[in-house]
Formats: C-alpha cells, sequence, structure tokens
C-alpha cells in the first residue's frame, strides 16, 4: 500500500521498521528523543523502542562517533543523528580517519556497518555555519558511501539499504526537502544506494540535479519545456560511488550537460561529474558542460545576500537554454507570498 | 564602588538586556529579523555581574546564547538590532545574524554558535595577552552543555598549563535544547567539581543573584590579574523562553509548568531590585526603552547590503 508521506515521516518509517526488525539496529543523536524529534523524524521511536536502543546524547559528537564506530564493529547497527552537517564536523576524525578505513586497514577482519544522518540547512538566516552542504567532502573519502535522497520514498529505501549495508553510509538531507510529500509504500523496501534516476525524460540537454537541486531543475524544466527545450531531469541521489553510466547514457542522448550542485561549484561533485562524462563521452558532446551550483565563500545571513547565493529555477532554465544554443530570459517561478529563504510560507525558521 | 551604585549598575544593565530581549521576541514574528534567535531573559544576572567585573581592554567570547554577553560587555546596541534585521550597518554587515556577533573595540571579541568551538579561541586570547605582557582577563561564556564537549576539557588544560589569564564562565540551566541534564551528565557529578579536576580553581554560585555573581567573578578575575592563572565560574539560572526563538515552549512538555514558574519567581532584576529599593527604577526603564525605541528605529532604517562589497576582499578567490 502506498500513501502520501513526508520525508520526515518516511524517514521515520524506515527507522522505526529497522528497529523493529533487527534488535541490533540503535539510533542516537543531539534531541533524538525530544518533542520535536530531529524535524520529526525520530518522533515516537523511543516509546516503541526503548530507551536503550533510541536516545539522547550528550553534547559529545566527536565522541559518540567513534562509540558509534565502536558498536558497530562489535554488532550494532547505529544510526546516528545530526540536526545539521556543520554540527557533525566535530567528528570529522572519527569518521575520515576511523570509520571510513576501518575495513581496509583491518584486511576486512573488522568493518563498521553504520549510518549517519546529517542535515543541510537553508533559509531563515542559517548562514556560515548551519547551512553547509558538505558531500564534497565526504566523497572525497575512499571507504565512505555518500547519498542525497530528495523524495520521501527514496529517503526511505535508502536509508533502509543503508542500515542494512555492511559500509558506512553518510546520508545528506536537505532541510527543505522535509517540507515535500511524496508516495511512499508501507511495507519494508529498498532503493539502492549506487544509483541514479532518471526523473523527467528529455532530448536536448541533460540536467543533473543533487538533491533539493532536482527540484529546482524539475521547475526550470517545466520552464524550458514553455520556451521549446526538452531537458531530462537526473536525480543523483548516491554522490559516492557516482552512478556515471546513467548520467552518461542520458549526456550521450542529448548531447549536453548541464550539474546544479546543492554546494560550492569550487572542488565540488560537480567537478567529478563533468571530469568523468568528458572522459569517456567527449566525442558526443554537443556543447561545453556547465556547472552550476553556490558562489565562492561561505553563506552570508541576511536574506538581502542569501537571497542571491541559492541557484533558483529560472537561473538554471536560462544556463540550460544557453547551452542549448537557444538563450532566453525566463520569468521567476510563481511563489506566492513565500519569500526566497524559505521553501513555503509554513517554514518561519528559526531552526 | 559602593555596594549601592554596584547594584544600581548591575540593575541597569540586566533591566537593559532584558528589555532588549523583550522588543526582540514582540517584533520577531513580523519576520523581519529572518535569522535564528537565542534569547536570554531570566539569565541576565550572569552576563551583568560578569561584565561588571572587567576592566578595559578586557575581552568577552561567546557562543549561540550571546545578546546578554555583548550588551553587558558594551557591545553597540544598534549595530546589534541592524544584524538581526540583516542590515548593511549590523555588526558583521549581514553577514553572520545573531549568532555571530563582534565588536571588538567594545571588548566582546566573537561569539559563534557551535557548541564548544569559541572556548579555545578565548584562550587563544588569553595568549596572546601573556606573551604580549598585555594586562588583559579573557572571560570565555559557556553553557552547561558545553560542559559534555571534548573541547571544553582540552582548552581548561592548556590555559592551566600555560597559566593563562582565562575566566570560564558556565552558565548552567538545566537543559540543551530540550535535553535535561539528566540524560546528558552522571545525576550527583557537579559541574564545578568537574572543572576542579583539571587544576583549575573554580567558584560557583546562584545565577540569579547578580551581586553575588559580580562578587564572585571581581575575586576571580583579580586572582587571575595577580598571575594565579585560569579561573572556572559556574552560575545557576534559568532560560525563561523557547531554546530558540521568540516564544515560550513549556507545553512542549519537556519541563513542568511547576520548575519553570518556580524559576520565574526568582526573576534576577526583581530579587535585585528587592534588596536594593531601586528608586530610579521607572526613570531608567524609560531611558531604556528611547534607547531601544531609537536602535530598532536605526535598523529598520539601514540599508540592506548589496552583494559585492565583501566577497572579494573577505575569502581569497581565484
Ligand atoms: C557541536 C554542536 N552540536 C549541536 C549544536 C546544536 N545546539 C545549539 S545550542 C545547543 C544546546 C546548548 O546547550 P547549552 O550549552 O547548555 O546552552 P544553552 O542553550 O542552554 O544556553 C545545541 C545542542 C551545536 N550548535 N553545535
Ligand atoms: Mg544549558
Amino acid at each position: 500500500m502506498e500513501r502520501m508521506l513526508g520525508y520526515g515521516q518516511a524517514i521515520r518509517e524506515a527507522l522505526d521498521q529497522a528497529l523493529a526488525d533487527d534488535p541490533d539496529v540503535i539510533v542516537m543523536g543531539l534531541g533524538v528523543p525530544d518533542p520535536k524529534g530531529v524535524f520529526g523524524s525520530t518522533i515516537g521511536l523511543q516509546e516503541r523502542h526503548g530507551v536503550e536502543r533510541v536516545f539522547d546524547i550528550p553534547l559529545s559528537e566527536n565522541a559518540v562517533t567513534g562509540i558509534a564506530l565502536g558498536s558497530a564493529t562489535t554488532g550494532l547497527r547505529p544510526v546516528l543523528v545530526h540536526q545539521r552537517v556543520d554540527f557533525a564536523l566535530v567528528s570529522f576524525e572519527q569518521i575520515v580517519n576511523q570509520i571510513a578505513k576501518w575495513r581496509f586497514m583491518f584486511d576486512g577482519r573488522l568493518s563498521a556497518p553504520l549510518v549517519i544522518r546529517m542535515v543541510v540547512g537553508r533559509g531563515w538566516g542559517q548562514g556560515p555555519q548551519h547551512s553547509q552542504s558538505l558531500q564534497a567532502l565526504f566523497a572525497h573519502v575512499p571507504g565512505l558511501r555518500v547519498i542525497m535522497p530528495t523524495t520521501p520514498s527514496d529517503a526511505k529505501g535508502m536509508l533502509t539499504a543503508a542500515i542494512e549495508s555492511d559500509d558506512p553510509v553518510i546520508c545528506l538531507e536537505h532541510r527543505w526537502l522535509y517540507n515535500i510529500e511524496d508516495l511512499v509504500p508501507q511495507e519494508r523496501y529498498r532503493v539502492p544506494l549506487d544509483r541514479a534516476r532518471v526523473v523527467r525524460s528529455g532530448t536536448d540537454v541533460t540536467l543533473v540535479g543533487v538533491s533539493y537541486m532536482t527540484l529546482e531543475c524539475l521547475t526550470a524544466a517545466e520552464m524550458l519545456a514553455d520556451a521549446g527545450v526538452s531537458a531530462e531531469v537526473v536525480d543523483l541521489r548516491s554522490i559516492r560511488p557516482l552512478d556515471i553510466d546513467t548520467i552518461r547514457e542520458s549526456v550521450e542522448r542529448t548531447g549536453r550537460l548541464v550539474v546544479v550542485d546543492n554546494a560550492h561549484v569550487v572542488g565540488g561533485v560537480s567537478a567529478e561529474i563533468t571530469a568523468a562524462v568528458l572522459e569517456r563521452s567527449f566525442a558526443s558532446l554537443l556543447a561545453s558542460p556547465v556547472r552550476m551550483g553556490f558562489p565562492d565563500h561561505p553563506t552570508p545571513t541576511s536574506p538581502a545576500l542569501a537571497d542571491g547565493y541559492y541557484p533558483l529555477p529560472e537561473d538554471i532554465a536560462a544556463r540550460t537554454a544557453a547551452v542549448v544554443g537557444r538563450p532566453a530570459a525566463f520569468t521567476p517561478a510563481e511563489r506566492g507570498e513565500r519569500r526566497l529563504d524559505q521553501p513555503d510560507t509554513s517554514y518561519q525558521g528559526p531552526f | 564602588m559602593d555596594q549601592s551604585a554596584l547594584r544600581q549598575d548591575l540593575l541597569r544593565s540586566m533591566l537593559r538586556i532584558r528589555m532588549v530581549e523583550e522588543a526582540v521576541a514582540d517584533l520577531y514574528p513580523e519576520q523581519e529579523m529572518r535569522c535564528p534567535v537565542h534569547l536570554s531573559i531570566g539569565q541576565e544576572a550572569p552576563a551583568a555581574g560578569v561584565c561588571s567585573a572587567l576592566a578595559n581592554g578586557d575581552q568577552v567570547v561567546s557562543g549561540h546564547r550571546s545578546h546578554a554577553h555583548y550588551l553587558a560587555r558594551g557591545g553597540d546596541l544598534a549595530r546589534m538590532l541592524a544584524e538581526f534585521y540583516g542590515k548593511a550597518t549590523g555588526c558583521t554587515g549581514g553577514l553572520g545574524g545573531s549568532m555571530h556577533l563582534t565588536d571588538p573595540e567594545a571588548g566582546f571579541l566573537a561569539a559563534t554558535p557551535i557548541v564548544g568551538s569559541s572556548i579555545p579561541v578565548g584562550v587563544g586570547a588569553a595568549l596572546t595577552a601573556r606573551n604580549r605582557g598585555e594586562d588583559r582577563v579573557v572571560v570565555v561564556f559557556l553553557g552547561d552543555g558545553a560542559m559534555e564537549t571534548g573541547i571544553l576539557h582540552e582548552s581548561i588544560n592548556f590555559a592551566v598549563v600555560h597559566r593563562l589569564p582565562v575566566m570560564f564562565c558556565c552558565e548552567n540551566n538545566l537543559y540543551s535544547v530540550y535535553s535535561p541534564m539528566s540524560v546528558r551528565q552522571p545525576p550527583d557529578r557537579s559541574i564545578v567539581e568537574v572543572a576542579a579536576g583539571h587544576g583549575i580553581r573554580t567558584w560557583s554560585g546562584d545565577g540569579n543573584d547578580a551581586e553575588e555573581v559580580a562578587g564572585l567573578a571581581e575575586d576571580a578575575v583579580q586572582a587571575i590579574r595577580l598571575g594565579s592563572g585560569p579561573a572556572f565560574l559556574e552560575f545557576s539560572t534559568y532560560r525563561w523562553r523557547e531554546h530558540c526563538g521568540p516564544y515560550y515552549d513549556n507545553d512542549l512538555g519537556y519541563r513542568t509548568q511547576e520548575e519553570f514558574e518556580s524559576w520565574r519567581d526568582s526573576d534576577p532584576i526583581e530579587i535585585l531590585a528587592r534588596r536594593e529599593g531601586w528608586p530610579d527604577r521607572e526613570q531608567v526603564a524609560l531611558d531604556i526603552a528611547e534607547e531601544i525605541r531609537a536602535a530598532v528605529e536605526f535598523a529598520r532604517s539601514s540599508p540592506f547590503p548589496v552583494s559585492d562589497s565583501m566577497r572579494s576582499t573577505l575569502v581569497p578567490s581565484s
């Protein structure tokens, strides 16, 4: 049975079912059992599965990450939750030096089957330290899997697969995705951790979106259709490993590539995708690939500055139309009362 | 300073913090201050008391809940409010918002909101003071939650080893967001005793009694200036409003209404006002209200920043 669920509810269901199916699964993190339950994604889990399996942590993310590793390598399946990517940075040493290399450096005699969820912030003045999207940092490190599900149904299926995976998985969840709904199957199911997905077919150009930017690409594709440009949209979903085959297959049909990352362009995932396509499908390209993302400076707090920081659908459409050789200006998407620093009017910060 | 003059200063400082924070809470629902705000209503006394013990040149570092510290240290009110409004005239030109305040000239060095992360910065400022032979004390404000971070302990350890002129001030308000002490720290372990384990001198007191805070801070600052190395102070207090944002949140059920009311009844302003009598209260409130009115007017009428002004100079780029 399928029914409409929000992103947070879908994640909650994945966690709930994993906890019910496997007594070794645990869920921990700051605020996990609190009344807000990490944007709804952990609400009620402690009541259902007990304080030994679902619990709050001291403000000690670094140690708790190592504790997650220690529990994982001895049999548990921990899911560690951070309300912001930025907070997880205090545990970067554990993730990069220990967790990522655990299986390799012990020649496969030990492993680190754990999941670390991190929420990417945006809007309402989240600013320099509450809105970073650092998938490229994690993706640079061999040994990690890095996923960024966009839809509630993918969030549930990929998180389920991540918990069952014997590899450490970093799951990055965009805060604004918590405001969308989608048809989600009720039963437990898995979505592969290494597959991009074509979410709209087209013939003139391939738009690759990362996380929330996939939704912006879909809006841009609508605008482009009105202008007579047929855009295919690929939801990247998996950052490491990259599903270059799906992207190549699309680009070899359309001949053009625009990558829209939810992160800085410089040194970002968009560079990796573009390079891989150029290396392998150079001959089928009809135009230079284009990369879009955040400018080369930290996120400013003031809405006056942050509004210009993020690529908008009309920006994506304009760049794409130019790539296709049919330059056009696009009027901004209808926003109603919504201002640019909120996904819809229900989101009024503060967090 | 005679005790009555000190009390009046503390009262004025606390009332100013209270009124500014309440003005922010009142204006926030207009949705023109578009950044997270962590208000200090109810816990004005540690800020006022500690800062009353500081001299020109001393520096303050803080975290996410920093408005009271900034104001008590003499940070520019109008530029703080302009910052909340995201304006070019804000104390960080709109780049940082409420969670990243600075007013170096006033002795408020910096506040940043990753819990624990600004603590070593204060220790580093104290290192500068020692190496340059500057007579300066650096205050690091932190919450009970920061006691759980490794970086706090590493920072105290370093400060003790190097006998640096730094004063750690922990405001223990019993909660980290909605998480009570019971899920974060052992039940019968006191915060100052943990700190004392690092070999640092400690003081603790009623964080809703600004006069007591001021006295302890005075002693600690004096000891630091005499070269006895760093100090650690713990003050018990309570946050009245929600963790982040303008409203009350007791309805969420993470703490009881009774607990909230018992703390609200020991209002730091009323405690000291009763002791002092404070005949000038009305006039002081009027003056502060006028200062706030002008600051809000300044903030609202200031221009927004334009995007190109800062980027090329603040970040090295290709
Ligand atoms: C490293 C890190 N983890 C989590 C957070 C989210 N966070 C912001 S404030 C806070 C609670 C801090 O509690 P405490 O230190 O007691 O200060 P209080 O809010 O009570 O003043 C948390 C968990 C953060 N900012 N940084
Ligand atoms: Mg606290």
